[in-house]
Formats: C-alpha cells, sequence, structure tokens
C-alpha cells in the first residue's frame, strides 16, 4: 500500500516543459508531473484509471492531459477521468516555492525504511 | 512611562503599521524608527513611474519630516540595525547606537536575488528595489545605449519600461517560454510580448542567462545556448528573497521568512514582524495589498485591541506599464470542475478568461480591458455565487448591471448604429432590419445579404444571436459546416484560409485572432492548428511539440505497456546485410523483444524502452537508416514489388521508381498518414490499388492511381491519369501531395478528401495546367527543404533529451522544514 508521505524536492520548475509533463520513479510508482499554461504544476500517479496509460506522454491543455493510449480526459489536480468515463488516479499533493523548487508528497512504501 | 516600540525598516510596511497604530493609541508608545535608506518613508511601488519620468521623488514620499516629529518619532535614517540582544532587549545599530525596547518590530522587507553566473559582480550589474537603484539607472541611460533586463516577470518588465522611455535600447531575457509566468497565462503572456515588441522592447522567452561578460564593466549577456546580447547596463530582476538575517542570526524562527502567527508575533513574544520579510501560515507575499491586511491586525494587537488575527490574503497584479492593460488575480489551482470562460476581442486586442468552480470565481486574467478587474477579483474574494450571471459575466460588470442573465440580452443592449462586423462595416440596425425587411431566417441568408460574418467571421456568435433575438422562435440555428472542436465555432476550412488572410503565425496569434473559447486549445484543436501553421509558412513557423501527439513528439510509437516500436526506413522495401546485422545487433543489445515484418514491407521493433530510444537509434544510425516515420502524419512507407529487375511480367523498374518516390518525399507533414506503391504490371502485387497515391507500370508507362484505402473502409483508387516517364509519375506525386498538404482536412486521408471534394476537382487542379502543377511541385520541394532532417539523428545527439529522461528519482526523503 502506498501512502503519501511529506514534500520532497523533485525538480526545478523550469526542468518541466510548458504544457508538458516529466517522469519521477518512486519506490511506489512512478509519478508523472504536469506542467500547465498558467504555471500550475500537478503530480499523478502515471497510469491512466483506463488502462494504464502513461498520462506523462498526453497532451497537457487547460488543467487537463489527454491521455495517449485511447484519449481518455484526466483532470489533473483530481485525477479523476472527466465527461463520460469513470476512474480516477492518484492525485499527489505539489508545492512550489518562490524560487521555482517543486515538492511533491511522494508516496512510499508501507514498512519501506524512508 | 510609555513603553518603547523600536522598529527596524523605514518601508512600506513599519510605516503603515505605525499609522495604523497612531490612529488607535497616539500615546502608548515612545517610538524610534531605523532605516538603512539615507531618506524618508517613500512608495516603493512608484519606483516604476519614477524610473519612466512619470512621477518626481517628492510625488512619492509618504510620511514627510513634519509627520515624524507631529507624532513623536525618532527617525535614524541611514542607521541600519545590526545585532539583536534578545536576552537583554536591546538592539545595536551601525552606527554604534545601542537602544533597549520593550516591543521590536522588525520590517525589513526582501533583497532582491542575484543570480551567480560567472561575472555578476561586473560594474554595471544592478537590481530594481530602491531609489539607489532609480538614480544608479537613470545615469546611465544618459551615457550608455544598451541595457539587458533578466527576468521578465513584473519588476522587470517595469524596469525594462523606464529605461527604455529613458532613451535605452533594452532586451529582455526571460527563463521561461512566456512572460510572467506565475501571473499569466500563456494566451496572456504572448499579447503581451507582442505589445512591448511594438514599443522597441526586445523579449527573448527560454533565455538562460550563462555568464556576464566585459573587462570591468559589463559588455555583453551570454546565454546557455550560446546567443550573446550587447549590454552595458544589466538589471537583474528575477526575483526577491525576504529579508531574514538579522532575525535569523539572532535566535529568532525563520523559514524563507521570519516565522509569525496569527498576530505577526515571531518566536520570542515581544518581537513583532510586518511585510514581505514573513513567513505567515507558510506563505511568503511580493505585493503590498497583504501589508495593508497585516498591518491592521499588528496594530490592534500594539495598541491591545482584540482581533481574531491575519488568516492570509488573496492577490492581484497589475502592471505599470502606461498603455499596457493587464490585470491577474486568484492562484489558478484549479481541479474537478473548473470551467474557464474566455473572451477574445480580436479587433481591440481583449482577452479576458475567468476560471469558475461550483459557481464561484476563483480566478482571472484580463488583457487589454481590464475594467473588470476589481469586480471578477471582489467576486473572488467574497466566494460569491455566481449561476445567475455566468451566461454573461464575461461581457463585464456594466452590462450585467440592470440586465437578466440572457445572452440575447447582450445584442439586445447594443444601439442600432453598433458595429457588429468589422470587416464589412455592418452595423445591428443594418442586420435588423434586413432580417425584418427581407425576411431573413439563416445564418447564410445574412452573410449573403448583408456581407456580415461573411469575411474573418470572428463576429459569427454575435450575427446568430442577433438573428436569434430578432426572430425569437423562429430562428433555426445554421447547420453548416461543424467547428473544429468545442474550442471554436470556426471549421477547418475556415480556420486555414483565416491563417493566410491574417497572416497568422503561431497558435498564440491565431488563438488570439480566431477568439479561441479557451485558454489553450485541446488535444483535439492543438495538433490540428500546428500542423496548418507548419503547411501555411513553411521554413518559417516554429513546429511547437507540445501540440503532437507523443508518437510524432519521440518519433517512435507508443505501445499497450508504455514502451515503444521503432521501424527505421526501408527505402522501396529493400534492405541489406549491414542492415539486417545492425538491426539483429541492435535487438540484442537493448534486449528488445519482438521483432517483426511489418505490412509495410520492413522491419518493426516492439518493446523498447523510452529511455533507451536514443541509443538505439544512434546504432542504427550509424549502420545508416534513419527513422521510418511509422508514427507520423506523414509519408510512411513505399511498397513496390521486384519489377522489370527480376520479374519474368515485369514491365517497369518498380523497385527504383518506388526509392525514387520515397527519397523525394520522405519527412513531410501532412494531414493524415500517406502510404504509396509501384506496382511492376496490373497483377499489382505491391497492391498499388488501396495506397493514398499508387503506381501501376504498364509497357506503355506508368498509370498513376490516388485516394485508395485499406483501414475500416476499403476504397479502391481512382485512376488519376496515365504518364510516359518516371519523371512526370514523380512530378506529379509531389503536385498531388501538396495539393493534399494544403488543402484536406487535419486527420483526413486522401480516401475520405476525395469523396468530399470530387476526383474530377483533383484533376482539375493537376491537370488543367502544367503551370499549376509545376507551381504546386515547386511548393511542395520548397517545404522539403527544412523538412527532411532524420529526426532520430538529431535525438540520439540530444535533441529533447528531457522527453526520453526521467527525473532522477529522490532517493532520500529530504523534508522541508
Ligand atoms: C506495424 C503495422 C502492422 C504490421 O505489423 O504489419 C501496423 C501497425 C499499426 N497500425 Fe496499421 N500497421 C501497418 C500497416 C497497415 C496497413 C498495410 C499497409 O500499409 O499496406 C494498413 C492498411 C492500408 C491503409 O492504411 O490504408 C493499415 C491500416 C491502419 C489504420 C487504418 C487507416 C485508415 O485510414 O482507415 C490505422 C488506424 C489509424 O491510422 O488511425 C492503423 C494504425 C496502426 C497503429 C499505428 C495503431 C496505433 O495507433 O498504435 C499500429 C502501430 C504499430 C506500431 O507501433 O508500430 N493502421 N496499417 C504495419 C506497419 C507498416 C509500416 O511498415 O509502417
Ligand atoms: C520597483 C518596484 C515596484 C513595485 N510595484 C508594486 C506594485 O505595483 N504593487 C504592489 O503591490 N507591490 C509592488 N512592489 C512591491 C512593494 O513595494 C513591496 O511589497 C513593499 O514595499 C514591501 O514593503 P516592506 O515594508 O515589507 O519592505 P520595504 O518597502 O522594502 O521596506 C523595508 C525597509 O527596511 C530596510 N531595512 C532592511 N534591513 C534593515 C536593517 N537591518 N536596519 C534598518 N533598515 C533595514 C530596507 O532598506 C527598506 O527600506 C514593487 C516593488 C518594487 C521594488
Ligand atoms: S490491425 Fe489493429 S491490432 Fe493489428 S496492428 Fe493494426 S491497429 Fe494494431
Ligand atoms: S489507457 Fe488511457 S485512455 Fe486507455
Amino acid at each position: 500500500m502506498a501512502q503519501d508521505t511529506s514534500p520532497t524536492l523533485v525538480c526545478h520548475l523550469d526542468d518541466i516543459p510548458e504544457k508538458g509533463a516529466r517522469r519521477v520513479p518512486t519506490a511506489a510508482f512512478e509519478v508523472a508531473l504536469f506542467r500547465t499554461s498558467d504555471g500550475s504544476v500537478f503530480a499523478l500517479r502515471n497510469e491512466c484509471p483506463h488502462k494504464k496509460g502513461p498520462l506523462s506522454e498526453g497532451i497537457v491543455h487547460g488543467h487537463s492531459v489527454t491521455c495517449p493510449l485511447h484519449n481518455w480526459v484526466i483532470d489533473l489536480k483530481t485525477g479523476q477521468a472527466m465527461g463520460a468515463d469513470e476512474g480516477c488516479t492518484h492525485a499527489l499533493k505539489v508545492t512550489v516555492g518562490e524560487d521555482g523548487k517543486v515538492y511533491v508528497a511522494l508516496p512510499a512504501l508501507e514498512g519501506a525504511a524512508a | 512611562m510609555k513603553e518603547k516600540l523600536v522598529v527596524v525598516g523605514n518601508g512600506m510596511a513599519g510605516m503603515r503599521t505605525l499609522e495604523e497604530l497612531l490612529k488607535r493609541a497616539p500615546d502608548k508608545y515612545d517610538i524610534t524608527v531605523f532605516g538603512s535608506e539615507p531618506r524618508l518613508n517613500y512608495n516603493r511601488i512608484m519606483l516604476s513611474p519614477l524610473l519612466a519620468g512619470e512621477k518626481a521623488f517628492e510625488d512619492i514620499i509618504l510620511n514627510d519630516w513634519d509627520w515624524y516629529e507631529a507624532n513623536n518619532i525618532t527617525l535614524r535614517a541611514g542607521d541600519p540595525i545590526v545585532g539583536i540582544n534578545p536576552a537583554k532587549k536591546t538592539v545595536i545599530s551601525g552606527r554604534g547606537r545601542e537602544l533597549e525596547y520593550d516591543k521590536l518590530l522588525l520590517a525589513t522587507g526582501s533583497e532582491p536575488i542575484i543570480i551567480p553566473v560567472p561575472g555578476h559582480t561586473k560594474e554595471g550589474v544592478i537590481t530594481f528595489r530602491d531609489m539607489g537603484d532609480v538614480d544608479h539607472m537613470i545615469s546611465a541611460s544618459k551615457t550608455r545605449q544598451n541595457a539587458v533586463v533578466i527576468g521578465g516577470g513584473l519588476l522587470g518588465l517595469e524596469a525594462a519600461y523606464g529605461l527604455s522611455t529613458l532613451g535605452m535600447r533594452v532586451t529582455v531575457l526571460h527563463l521561461a517560454d512566456h512572460l510572467m509566468e506565475r501571473q499569466l497565462d500563456s494566451a496572456a503572456g504572448n499579447l503581451l510580448k507582442n505589445e512591448l515588441g511594438q514599443r522597441d522592447i526586445h523579449v527573448v522567452t527560454g533565455a538562460d542567462t550563462a555568464e556576464i561578460l566585459g573587462e570591468e564593466r559589463v559588455e555583453a549577456v551570454k546565454l546557455k545556448d550560446g546567443r550573446s546580447f550587447d549590454a552595458d547596463l544589466v538589471v537583474m530582476a528575477v526575483g526577491i528573497r525576504p529579508n531574514t538575517w538579522l532575525a535569523k542570526s539572532h535566535g529568532i524562527e525563520t523559514g524563507r521568512g521570519i516565522k509569525v502567527d496569527d498576530h505577526m508575533v515571531t518566536s520570542d513574544p515581544d518581537i513583532l514582524s510586518v511585510g514581505e520579510c514573513v513567513e505567515h501560515r507558510g506563505l511568503c507575499y511580493g505585493l503590498v495589498a497583504p501589508i495593508w491586511d497585516m498591518a491592521k491586525v499588528l496594530a490592534d494587537k500594539l495598541a491591545g485591541i482584540e482581533n481574531p488575527g491575519y488568516t492570509g490574503s488573496v492577490l492581484s497584479t497589475k502592471l505599470k506599464v502606461t498603455g499596457i492593460d493587464l490585470f491577474s488575480a486568484g492562484d489558478f489551482q484549479g481541479g474537478k470542475d473548473v470551467e474557464d470562460i474566455v473572451f477574445r476581442d480580436a479587433a481591440r486586442g481583449v482577452y479576458k478568461r475567468v476560471c469558475i468552480r461550483d459557481n464561484k470565481v476563483i480566478g482571472t486574467v484580463l488583457y487589454g480591458d481590464t475594467a473588470d478587474g476589481p469586480w471578477y477579483f471582489q467576486l473572488l474574494k467574497d466566494e460569491a455565487d455566481i449561476s445567475d450571471v455566468r451566461s454573461t459575466m464575461i461581457f463585464g460588470q456594466g452590462f450585467e448591471e440592470g440586465q437578466a442573465a440572457d445572452p440575447f440580452k447582450a445584442v439586445a443592449a447594443l444601439s442600432d448604429d453598433a458595429e457588429i462586423c468589422g470587416c464589412n462595416g455592418v452595423s445591428k440596425g443594418d442586420i435588423v432590419s434586413a432580417i425584418k425587411g427581407e425576411g431573413l431566417t439563416s445564418l447564410d441568408e445574412v452573410k449573403t445579404c448583408t456581407k456580415a460574418s461573411a469575411s474573418c467571421g470572428s463576429c459569427t456568435g454575435l450575427v446568430e444571436r442577433l438573428i436569434g433575438f430578432t426572430l425569437g422562435d423562429e430562428f433555426v440555428a445554421d447547420d453548416g459546416p461543424k467547428p473544429m472542436c468545442g474550442c471554436t465555432h470556426l471549421p477547418h476550412d475556415d480556420v486555414r484560409r483565416l491563417i493566410k488572410a491574417k497572416e497568422l503565425k503561431t497558435i498564440p496569434d491565431l488563438y488570439q485572432a480566431l477568439e479561441w473559447t479557451t485558454p489553450d486549445g485541446c488535444s483535439s484543436c492543438r495538433p490540428a492548428v500546428n500542423y496548418y501553421l507548419l503547411s501555411a509558412w513553411p521554413g518559417e513557423y516554429v513546429d511547437d511539440a507540445r501540440s503532437r501527439f507523443i508518437n510524432e513528439r519521440v518519433h517512435a510509437n507508443i505501445q499497450k505497456d508504455g514502451t515503444y516500436s521503432v521501424v527505421p526506413r526501408m527505402w522501396g522495401g529493400l534492405t541489406s546485410a549491414k542492415e539486417l546485422r545492425a538491426i539483429a545487433d541492435v535487438v540484442d543489445k537493448f534486449d528488445i523483444p519482438t521483432v517483426k515484418v511489418t505490412g509495410g514491407q520492413r522491419i518493426d521493433l516492439f518493446g523498447v524502452k523510452k529511455d533507451d530510444l536514443p541509443a538505439v537509434w544512434a546504432d542504427l544510425g550509424a549502420a545508416g537508416m534513419v527513422s521510418g516515420h511509422a508514427y507520423g502524419k506523414s509519408l510512411r512507407t513505399v511498397k513496390t514489388c521486384v519489377g522489370s529487375d527480376w520479374c519474368r511480367f515485369g514491365t517497369q523498374d518498380s523497385t527504383g521508381l518506388g526509392v525514387k518516390l520515397e527519397e523525394e518525399t520522405w519527412g513531410s507533414w501532412m494531414p493524415h498518414k500517406f502510404k504509396m506503391a509501384v506496382s511492376g504490371c496490373p497483377r499489382n502485387c505491391a497492391e498499388a490499388t488501396i495506397k493514398d497515391f499508387g503506381v501501376v507500370c504498364v509497357d506503355s508507362g506508368y498509370e498513376l492511381h490516388v485516394g485508395g484505402n485499406g483501414g475500416i473502409h476499403v476504397r479502391a483508387t481512382d485512376l488519376l491519369t496515365k504518364v510516359a516517364t518516371e519523371e512526370e509519375a514523380i512530378e506529379y506525386a509531389m503536385a498531388f501531395v501538396q495539393l493534399y498538404r494544403e488543402e484536406a482536412r487535419y486527420l483526413e486521408r486522401t480516401a475520405p478528401w476525395i469523396e468530399r471534394v470530387g476526383l474530377e476537382y483533383v484533376q482539375d487542379r493537376l491537370m488543367r495546367s502544367d503551370e499549376e502543377r509545376l507551381e504546386l511541385r515547386d511548393r511542395f520541394l520548397k517545404s522539403q527543404e527544412g523538412a527532411q532532417v532524420d529526426p532520430w539523428a538529431e535525438r540520439a545527439k540530444g535533441v529533447d533529451a528531457h522527453e526520453f529522461q526521467a527525473l532522477p528519482s529522490p532517493k532520500q526523503l529530504a523534508t522541508v522544514e
């Protein structure tokens, strides 16, 4: 079981392309880190609720990403599928410091030494 | 005896707090203020207009000597505090004064961040924070020419504007992809960049400063990508950092700022803090609005009045550059069910966006017309329910007041001479009288009769509403061509036409000019628009990777498990021992699970890990192989049969022609994928009659076939024409591809395209004159000039490296304070 832990420094804002994403491997699962055109940053477990498509590879528009495999549209903030589709992927809390450093509440494996 | 209050910092927060305190308890304290700056308390935000020559120093003084005197405040200007002794409750000043306090107020503000690139200490490198900096800039402008401002945020742009009004040539270097990225979305950021460009302020985005060059004094700024800009003045405006050293070095708890509770009390109960230097509930602020709120709470605290405490502030931003209207508020951290209402008026250069969640405004960006900024901001702060006004609120408060929530009322409210169609000068009165007088009922009729919305089409929505309003229930909505997607009312063909007519050359410009209703489109229109721009402006338009589907962005096909497939080109289906050997080696080296011969006569390597792609390509490239574009809306394969070289029925060299066709047409982006084939005789072993362009060789020459498709709906080709030579066959192929590139809709294969426009149309365009066909061919060749670059070779060399590398895994979970 994965659980969120305290914020961890993962990168600088400039490491993520605008309207793009980066992947962050963690012990529990891969995290996708998105940056939208208005400068917000979001983190999701990098698995589409449909058939586990890697969301980091999708097109980012507004505050959503379109899955590269079958075009489900996922809400970046909540990880929920939008429109008629149903399902949800794990959303993680992100904080961006004034200095542009990006912190994510990364998942840790329960019992694993943190 | 009065209590002693010592204030460190003669700035905006410190003095505002005193003003508030004096209103509440004028005689409670004996007050002394220490300030590092050797002058009176002035309005820091007015330094920008001061720099631009729109104000003088006297105009921006907040409190003059008389004020200090009248209130019995001792001002020690130009004497900073350098030490605190919390145990003795004293402070020590730079000039050696030691003074006791009962209450100490730290209002030390913040300091500008200086990026420590090589050369940052050279003469002529300054920041923009205080009056001293402004003096420096004004005197530099008298003798120097070129200024470079590093940082395109609020401060940087105000500095740039000031310096340019002082006559300097100004370049702004900005790291992010668009200006003021913390306050603006990319649509507004791009409008701003265009506007500054028109005022001769040169803005460079994506600019990462590497070094500041020069002897003693600065001479140029060099970027990491090698570009360099002349500079004899450099203003660093990359951000601020709370000024905490005094607190920190004397045992007061600090994080990013000096930590305070809801009553502005620090970890020491007798030491308080206010302004930009504080960190409250994890947040630091860089604007004055929160200071006004904090000052009131703190004044109550000092005066001994009950106060529920400070809970944080919602911010709004304006840019103080004369003639540029820009407003932004809210945190834009949207989420589930956040809806955007976007309004664009291309003619007036207006862009407005309001973000709504649960019927509440949560953020707004306004450009060009900010009159309603305060109204939206108020709705935001009040968390007001806007369901009653939502359908029309984007038109503004003026419209809202006294009007019911009905979009038709928006047009009803317009006067008869209000211009509806700017292109053709048609007013509301013209349209209404035409509808009534001629009995018009549809958009098309109104277009034909009045010319309204017959040109650029951006007023279509307004005209439709006008018809609806005039006719009431009789109005039947038009069912002409469908809009491209939910972000616009324009169909594909109109967008293509307008790109040319209005010379639209970037996606943000297009979205603004054509009044898109979303800030940055969606996954359906962005790739389409990117393609249309690419095909309209070859060699000029810079492809936008963020508007491409994953396969085209990373030049490989994504598989169901997130791995990729790699298909190198095998020209005309030919391969060699060398190529096969290289493929075998790559398969072994990278542990590639599946190797398959495709239906397109080449070899597909399945299950390649994303991070391995560049290395796989490097190895294939070393053996001479290039991308097969098996992922692209572009030329896929040219299938061939053996032809006259070996086959006993072969009439022509079908393999050779296939290779030539592939060499001429690879690399070009198209509306959809494009496949070709050449068969050596009518037995047609290469299946040329279900290809987009197929050649069937016969004794007397070459039959050219177009518009075939396998896929879900099989369509056999139509015979386009017959030609005598290979050269003509190739010429026709190029002209046909170009016609398809220029006129088909995005994601329309040649088969549905030809069904739509008719074979006769295509034949007419390609055959009515040799001249026109050759023009098409030449335009194709022109577009190919920059297109035939192997994307794999580029990426093997490091282009877009971030696409292929995951971020390093944070091994230790370092906790942030
Ligand atoms: C690999 C291959 C199958 C094979 O193992 O033989 C293949 C594999 C795919 N085909 Fe195909 N098609 C392959 C030959 C064909 C052919 C045969 C041909 O080209 O002669 C056809 C019918 C001819 C045609 O296109 O008219 C064909 C008709 C399609 C279609 C339907 C197109 C249509 O217009 O209806 C799709 C779906 C689409 O493109 O939207 C498709 C889509 C796909 C995709 C891209 C599905 C996807 O989106 O992931 C598959 C990607 C595989 C990959 O990762 O490499 N594939 N596909 C063939 C690659 C040929 C090559 O060397 O590039
Ligand atoms: C050019 C410019 C334009 C701006 N425009 C806007 C705007 O349009 N809107 C907006 O909301 N905000 C704007 N700001 C920001 C705004 O000015 C600040 O938020 C505000 O001034 C912060 O007030 P403060 O009292 O916390 O800090 P300051 O006003 O910086 O005051 C702190 C003072 O403390 C002094 N000090 C520091 N350490 C010591 C020490 N040890 N001993 C004695 N004195 C010390 C400093 O010298 C300084 O005078 C602008 C800022 C600048 C520089
Ligand atoms: S036929 Fe279907 S399953 Fe087979 S490769 Fe083509 S798209 Fe994939
Ligand atoms: S896996 Fe994401 S849409 Fe199917």
